[in-house]
């Protein structure tokens, strides 16, 4: 029986141009920052490359600092800006409620080893932040935020956020986007949107496991997370990873990813679920949303016996939400979206990738009444 | 047929899903997270649902080439198995967790969300034996006596027994590790568990105190004289001599121990130790785990501990309570343990002891 794999905002195929340049560049000797021959070669491959990526970004090169993980992105853009910040002064940390926790728990670790005040906005039940309570929020306490950050797209429901709006109502204050999801999903511009600092992964485009980059203004200075070799301005030191950068890049600038292929992907399955399962809820319906993301509320189930259950037809999806020692917890975006405790448990992410078709979409589709009336019998609490 | 595994990380849930595979069936692993707050790691043979137990189990699953996953219980173990423990000893009475969880969670929650998913049973690592007789499926001791667990599952009732697989009935504790060893399961020689699972510190006195508080409270003799004082009955069990804290020797200076716990006026009463010996014990909550003994007088064996000896006794249902009269008396019996009558190797029932005499 062959398998569907719908869970590609967790992570997606590599782009076999990008594997094939990646797996090329491993072969190629030399630390970039060495002043050889060798290592000005590898040098000059990642420069291109950082050029590469900043054209695609729409920044300078000189701000593309390439990091492991869009979570050490997150990591140093907010640590950072909130230490610059409180260097003048200013200790409150504004994230959205529906951050995903490589946001979350830095600003939770703010709040209890720095002592940071931490302040969480809310969204509408569309999942859309409030703006008039950022505005109000900026205008009577301006001077004492050190950072603003709120994702440019949510994991989960897909819904895409106003930073542009966030960005005018800051003023001066440094916004930080978590743009882990958006990055070449739907169009995204750092000098365009006005944002101090954004956050991107390779593996979510693909490219490889273990890279991504934090873009940051040119003339910010933040303090470092990890000091060493002095590499990507002094704020991230570390031997560069050539061939992880190289399959970043090479991923960046593929047009395998064809948005509205993809949308219309989404469309199908929702129209065809709605068509047999009618309570289902569909998560960030009426909001602005990106191609591939589908949350769904089944009222009257449990997300992991769902999961349990499409896993056994071979379907590979998520609960969309984080894990705690492997327990499933009811997710804080749908919770912060106006759902309980029990109808934020009873919901399923399904998110499509380049390569998803249509068959495996009305497949899905076909094994989910059944696989929900089973889901419901289980419910038994 | 279609089976859960459950693996609580340890060596024999792992040797059990591996069997429970090889003979056959189509087996899925699940831990079953049963505190809210789980510890990290595991102290010494404490426990058995730290995250570092959830990762063995998974592990082990992996290695024998099934799905797996963790089940949150951590509501229902704590409203049937925790909150019951609280209760019974607020009660004054002793209770055995184990049996409660095999009753309320694993042969309840799990096998009936197992079957309402499509499963037809639930695969444990417990050391019994069923067998299929005329009237379905009954419940034996392990050839392992020394291991035998089938005491903690006598609460089951046919329909629980009818979708329970106990593939290590035949085999003894040292053969399973070697088995484990020789099926690549890195748990092979991880101890066994013995304590309370949800008292991770051992400390059950202590745990119940934080809990129970710690009201101070008369040790009485049997005439009801004061010869001391006690931090809250419940610590208390019957047949106790050891740490009783009584300064006023006996006449004969013959030690003392707990006779009885009484939990309304908080007063534990202690005497000599031929008073502790009872010949009739009576429980409620009778269940049968094969055909039902409800009517006349039937010669068995009775066992009042998990590994305790079967004991000679002719037992019948009164009043609703299930009876055991012993041949030979008895030093000490606390209520709130099981009573689980067999005949032979067969467990023919329990109840939950209520009253001695």
């Amino acid at each position: 029986m062959p398998s569907i794999y719908l869970d590609h905002a967790a992570t997606t195929p590599m782009v076999e141009s990008a594997l094939i340049a990646m797996t090329q560049q491993a072969q190629v000797l030399g630390n970039p920052s060495s002043l050889h021959t060798h290592g000005r070669a590898t040098r000059k491959t990642l420069e291109d490359a950082r050029e590469v990526l900043a054209n695609e970004v729409g920044c300078l090169p000189s701000e593309v600092i390439f990091t492991a993980s869009g979570t050490e992105a997150n990591n140093i853009a907010l640590k950072g800006l909130y230490w610059a910040g409180r260097s003048n002064g200013k200790n409150i940390v504004v994230i959205s409620s529906i951050e995903h926790h490589a946001i979350l728990d830095p600003a939770h670790w703010l709040l209890t080893h720095e002592q940071a005040e931490v302040i969480q906005l809310p969204v509408s039940d569309n999942g859309v932040i409030d703006l008039d309570f950022l505005a109000n929020l900026v205008k009577t306490r301006r001077d004492e935020i050190a950072v603003i950050s709120v994702m440019h797209a949510n994991n989960e429901t897909g819904v895409i956020q106003p930073i542009g709006e966030v960005v005018r109502i800051a003023g001066q204050i440094p916004v930080h986007t978590d743009a882990v999801q958006s990055f070449k999903k739907v169009p995204l511009s750092f000098s365009g949107l006005g944002v101090t600092a954004m956050s991107l992964s390779a593996h979510k485009i693909g490219g490889p496991l273990g890279i991504g980059a934090l873009i940051l203004k040119r003339t910010v200075e933040i303090p470092s997370l990890l000091h060493g070799g002095g590499q990507e301005r002094e704020i991230r030191s570390g031997t560069l990873n050539a061939p992880g950068i190289i399959g970043f890049t090479t991923a960046a600038t593929s047009s395998y990813y064809n948005a509205d292929a993809v949308t219309s992907l989404r469309d199908r399955f929702i129209s065809s679920l709605q068509a047999l399962i009618p309570e289902a809820i569909i998560n960030g319906l009426l909001s602005e949303r990106l191609p591939g993301i589908v949350n769904v509320t089944f009222p009257g189930t449990q997300s992991d016996t769902l999961l349990l259950l499409m896993d056994g037809e071979h379907i590979s999806c998520s609960t969309g939400s984080a894990c705690s020692a492997g327990v499933h917890e009811a997710s804080h975006v749908l919770l912060a979206m106006g759902h309980s405790e029990v109808t934020a448990q009873s919901s399923l992410r399904f998110s499509f990738g380049a390569a998803s078709t249509a068959s495996e979409c009305d497949f899905v589709v076909s094994v989910l009444p059944d696989v929900i009336a089973r889901g419901r019998a289980a419910n038994l609490t | 047929m279609k089976l859960i595994a459950a693996m609580s990380g340890g060596v024999d849930s792992a040797v059990a899903a591996a069997r429970a595979v090889e003979a056959g069936h189509e087996v899925i692993g699940v831990h079953l997270a049963l505190s809210a707050n789980p510890q990290k790691y595991r102290s010494g043979a404490r426990g058995c649902c730290t995250i570092e137990d959830s990762h063995d189990a998974r592990r082990a699953a992996d290695v024998i080439g099934i799905p797996f996953y963790i089940w949150d219980m951590a509501e229902e173990f704590h409203d049937g198995v925790v909150e019951d423990f609280l209760a019974e000893y607020a009660a004054g009475r002793t209770p055995n967790p184990c049996l409660r969880c095999n009753e309320k969670i694993k042969f309840a929650a799990v096998l009936d969300r197992a079957r309402a998913m499509g499963f037809d049973g639930v695969v444990t690592g417990h050391y019994a034996r069923t067998q299929i007789g005329e009237n379905g499926k009954t419940l034996h001791r392990a050839v392992d006596h020394s291991k035998d667990q089938s005491y903690v599952l006598s609460v089951l009732t046919i329909e629980q027994i009818s979708g329970a697989i106990f593939p290590l009935g035949d085999t003894t504790k040292v053969d399973i590790r070697k088995e484990a060893e020789a099926r690549g399961l890195a748990v092979a020689q991880k101890p066994d568990s013995h304590d309370i699972c949800f008292v991770p510190s051992g400390d059950n006195a202590g745990w119940l105190r934080d809990r129970l508080g710690s009201d101070v409270g008369p040790i009485v003799d049997q005439s009801g004289t004061k010869i001391g004082e006690h931090k809250g009955a419940y610590t208390y069990t019957i047949g106790q001599r050891k740490g009783l804290g009584l300064t006023i020797p006996t006449p004969d200076g013959s030690p003392r121990f707990v006779l009885k716990i009484e939990p309304v006026t908080n007063t534990v009463v202690v005497g000599a130790r031929q008073d502790l010996a009872i010949t009739t014990m009576r429980g409620e909550r009778a269940v049968w785990c094969g055909p039902s003994v409800d009517e006349g007088h039937h010669s068995g064996f009775v066992q009042i501990r998990a590994h305790g000896a079967a004991l000679p006794c002719t037992y019948f249902m009164e009043n609703g309570l299930l009876v055991a009269v012993l041949e030979a008396p008895l030093l000490g019996l606390a209520t709130g343990q099981a009573m689980v009558i067999y005949d032979g190797d067969r467990v023919v029932g329990s109840a939950t002891i209520c009253e001695t005499e």
